[in-house]
């Protein structure tokens, strides 16, 4: 493995590792203060047996997301050395606003976790507030520096120097706001999906439990909302990359030559030799309409940019498939649950989960939002390649200097496995110490263990 | 005053913060570690008690010195984070394996022998990360980075693989491990508590007080620069006798039992030690190559850079002094008596259910 290759290996590996960490930063303190609002609201003990046990878990994923993201920060420069040269006083803004988001979340997690009878409720329910604002916010700022790297503004080169830094500029680049609205709420539909999964898995097991079905309808109606919006975000981001970055286009759709009335291809395996996308469902002049709004509009072709400027085509399209599969399938459950629900009001019963095949979807699409926000991740990164500032800085000339990187690589690597085999077993006693059963004066009965 | 040294200057506060909260914060692991007697589980209960609420917000302020450097200061960022690539990757696994072990001990649903190995991992890792923060910054003042055009010509190892950066690094554990005991005297509440604390850090200062000539015996060849600049220049004279003053202070309020007193004493003498090594080692970023002048971001990143920082201070403050009141107001005076740190994190437990 070469030095480059571990690099990357590295990045990818940590950035892999921490999105799972911060999507749930992001979205869990969300579903803690609906929890807890409703405890404020109804009075009623699960509510708040359910936001308590929710921040046990969320304190641990934070936790691991915020030493994670540590990580990430110091690997900028141990990693990419020429690429923070170059950017830092261009990008480094919104990193720096992501340091005072991501204080304010600390501090107020650490309200949130260590003060249930040390400041009053409504305090507590703000500091709740606070650390859903801060996380999002959090969240927002990383990925419009990362949609810097996509579509590089704010600055001019002049002799291969950046001149005239103008970082607010940078930060407005055209990508920013589609990919912070694509990446928002793929936090919100991941992790409202992971949750609804674990409470229906628990809910299969002891259907009248009052705990679990709470959980599941907030945690449902969080993940299913951000999941029907989430392909209008996507049409959104499609629409800025075909216009912004049009080599990244033609890998994620496999589309090879240039065509007026591009179809779009569903499946298939990309074929970079013969440059053809094989055993693709093509639906005619789909591409060209998803693009630009026109079935006649000319979609752009991989054979019209040089090879060497050409991502690894089949890993950026069969990862753009996944996704966008999973995607849908999250959006197909959210409207059968909706439906469900509607179905449940207007016969006037509360029945909406009692359907094994619903529960069993439920179980089945947890972990979709995390494989879709992975696979994503791999299109945005890998399909920018050979760029780590597209057009502008090829990702060979930002790597360190420092040989050997095989062994960081290796060590991390390492360390994340432990801390992720670790973070899923002590998830694991947590649901498995998860309360049984609330009575009708809505205090919790424990039955014997 | 340029924006280059008010950057500079907001770094180095970064730094001293980070120091005086997130540095005691793992003093605290450290003395976790060496919890013993019969008090040991309460002691190493009021350290957790201690830690808990604040450590990841203290944390950032560490993050605030690298963003701050990386946006104000790209160049020394790259060169930095080259030549001490060993050192931080180091660091960053001791940072990790610190704060995910002690929330995997304080959020564990269920109470048994695996409590027990996360506290063990997590002190070790409390001791390891200070020395080699010390390192890098020992390794940065030391005038043997070298960089030429940008680029780092002096190698991966020998910049930090001497014995005056790691003097450094143990100067550094025994300041954490000095701030943690004084800060653990006034937030113990049984008299024994406060006996046992006092006790570690009488020790933990007469330790900063050998390590730190230990540091300036081996900066004669280890960092001559900075060295000239402390023992030299005109304002050195008063920085020495300032840190003098409070460090006997320390001595003495410890010794008499004043400890918030003790408390102030401690975190001016560490303020006024790394006030010291910041202006001995100005303007240099990186000695003897990288000066805040040639490796600042363009005016227009470092005014908004300003503005941003500004306005996030004063968002941030009142919010860290309402978790530091709510936590650190006297309330956590309540030590609780127990016979093992997990019968703490389990009384807390069902006090959260």
């Amino acid at each position: 493995m070469n030095d480059l290759l571990a690099a990357r290996s590295q990045m990818a590996m940590s950035l892999a590792f921490h999105i799972v960490f911060a999507a749930i930063g992001i979205a869990m303190p969300l579903l803690m203060i609906i929890a807890e609002w409703q405890w404020l609201r109804t009075k009623d003990e699960v509510y708040l047996a359910l936001a308590k046990r929710w921040a046990k878990g969320t304190a641990i994923l934070f936790a691991v997301g915020a030493v994670s993201g540590t990580v990430l920060s110091f690997e900028l420069g141990l990693l990419w050395p020429g690429f923070m040269r170059y950017a830092g006083a261009i990008i480094g803004m919104p990193f720096s606003l992501e340091g005072f988001a991501f204080f304010t979340e600390a501090i107020f997690l650490g309200i949130y976790l260590y003060g249930w009878d040390r400041v009053p409720p409504r305090a507590h329910l703000f500091s709740g507030v606070m650390v859903a604002v801060s996380g999002a916010l959090s969240g927002i700022f990383v990925v419009i520096a990362n949609a810097w790297m996509n579509t590089p503004t704010g600055f001019h080169i002049v002799n291969g120097r950046p001149v005239d830094i103008d970082p607010f500029a940078a930060m407005m680049n055209p990508a920013a706001f589609a990919q912070t609205l694509h990446m928002t709420l793929a936090a919100y539909a991941a992790t409202g999906f992971v949750v609804a999964g674990i409470h229906a898995f628990m809910l299969r097991r002891d259907s009248n439990n009052r705990f679990h079905k709470s959980a599941l309808a907030i945690a449902l109606t969080v993940g299913g909302v951000a999941a029907i919006l989430q392909p209008l975000s996507g049409d959104l981001l499609a629409k800025m990359v075909a216009k912004n970055l049009p080599v990244k286009l033609a890998a994620l759709e496999g589309q090879f030559a240039t065509e007026k009335g591009a179809p779009l291809r569903i499946g298939g395996i990309p074929d970079e030799g013969a440059g053809v996308t094989r055993y693709a469902i093509q639906i005619p002049y789909g591409l060209s309409i998803l693009a630009y709004n026109d079935p006649n509009a000319t979609v752009k072709g991989l054979n019209d940019f040089p090879a060497t400027e050409h991502p690894p085509v089949a890993l950026v399209h069969i990862s753009f498939q996944i996704m966008v599969a999973c995607g849908l399938a999250m959006m197909g459950i959210a409207v059968w649950a909706a439906w469900r629900c509607w179905q449940a009001r207007r016969k006037r019963t509360k029945a909406w989960l009692e359907s094994r095949w619903f529960l069993r979807a439920l179980v089945l699409a947890a972990p979709l939002g995390f494989i879709a926000i992975e696979t994503g991740w791999v299109v945005t990164e890998v399909g920018r390649q050979p760029w780590i500032i597209y057009g502008v800085m090829k990702t060979a000339e930002a790597v360190t200097p420092v040989p050997g990187l095989v062994v960081p690589f290796i060590t991390f690597t390492l360390l994340y496995i432990f801390l992720a085999a670790t973070t899923v077993w002590l998830l694991l006693r947590q649901v498995a110490a998860s309360p049984q059963a609330f009575g009708s004066d809505g205090q919790e009965v424990r039955l014997a263990a | 005053m340029p924006l280059e040294t008010i950057m500079a200057g907001v770094m180095i506060s970064a730094l001293i913060l980070y120091a005086l909260l997130g540095g005691a914060d793992y003093g605290g692991g450290v003395w976790d570690l060496f919890a013993f007697g019969k008090r040991a589980p309460a002691q190493r209960a009021l350290i957790a008690q201690a830690i808990g609420p604040v450590w990841e917000a203290n944390h950032v302020w560490l993050i605030l010195v690298i963003v701050v450097l990386f946006t104000a200061f790209p160049p020394a960022f790259a060169a930095i984070s080259t030549a001490l690539h060993i050192p931080l990757t180091l660091l960053l696994i001791g940072i990790v394996l610190r704060g995910t072990t002690f929330t995997f001990r304080a959020h564990d649903a269920q109470r048994d022998d695996v409590q027990r190995r996360w506290s063990l991992l997590f002190s070790i890792a409390s001791i390891i990360t200070p020395v080699l923060l010390g390192i890098v910054l020992g390794a940065n003042a030391s005038g043997t980075i070298r960089v030429e055009n940008g680029v780092v010509v002096s190698g991966f190892l020998k910049s930090w693989l001497a014995p005056f950066p790691f003097a450094v690094g143990f100067f550094a554990l025994s300041l954490f491990a000095f701030l943690a005991a004084v800060y653990l005297t006034v937030e113990a509440s049984q008299p024994e508590l406060q006996e046992d604390f006092r006790m570690r850090a009488l020790i933990a200062g007469f330790a900063v007080g050998i390590l730190a000539l230990i540091v300036f015996l081996l900066a004669g060849t280890g960092a001559p620069t900075v060295r000239a600049g402390i023992s030299r220049s005109w304002w050195a004279l008063a920085l020495h006798l300032g840190t003098a003053v409070v460090a006997v202070g320390a001595f003495y309020t410890l010794w008499i039992r004043k400890y918030r007193v003790a408390r102030i004493c401690a975190a001016a003498q560490v303020t006024l030690i790394l006030v010291g090594w910041a202006l001995a080692q100005f303007p240099y970023l990186v000695e003897p190559d990288i000066i805040i002048y040639s490796a600042a971001a363009p005016r227009a990143t470092l005014q908004l850079l300003i503005v941003a920082l500004a306005a996030g201070v004063i968002l941030l403050l009142p919010s860290y002094y309402y978790l530091f009141r709510i936590f650190k107001g006297g309330i956590l005076i309540t030590t609780p008596s127990v016979n093992s740190v997990e019968e703490y994190y389990d009384k807390e437990r069902t006090r959260g259910d």
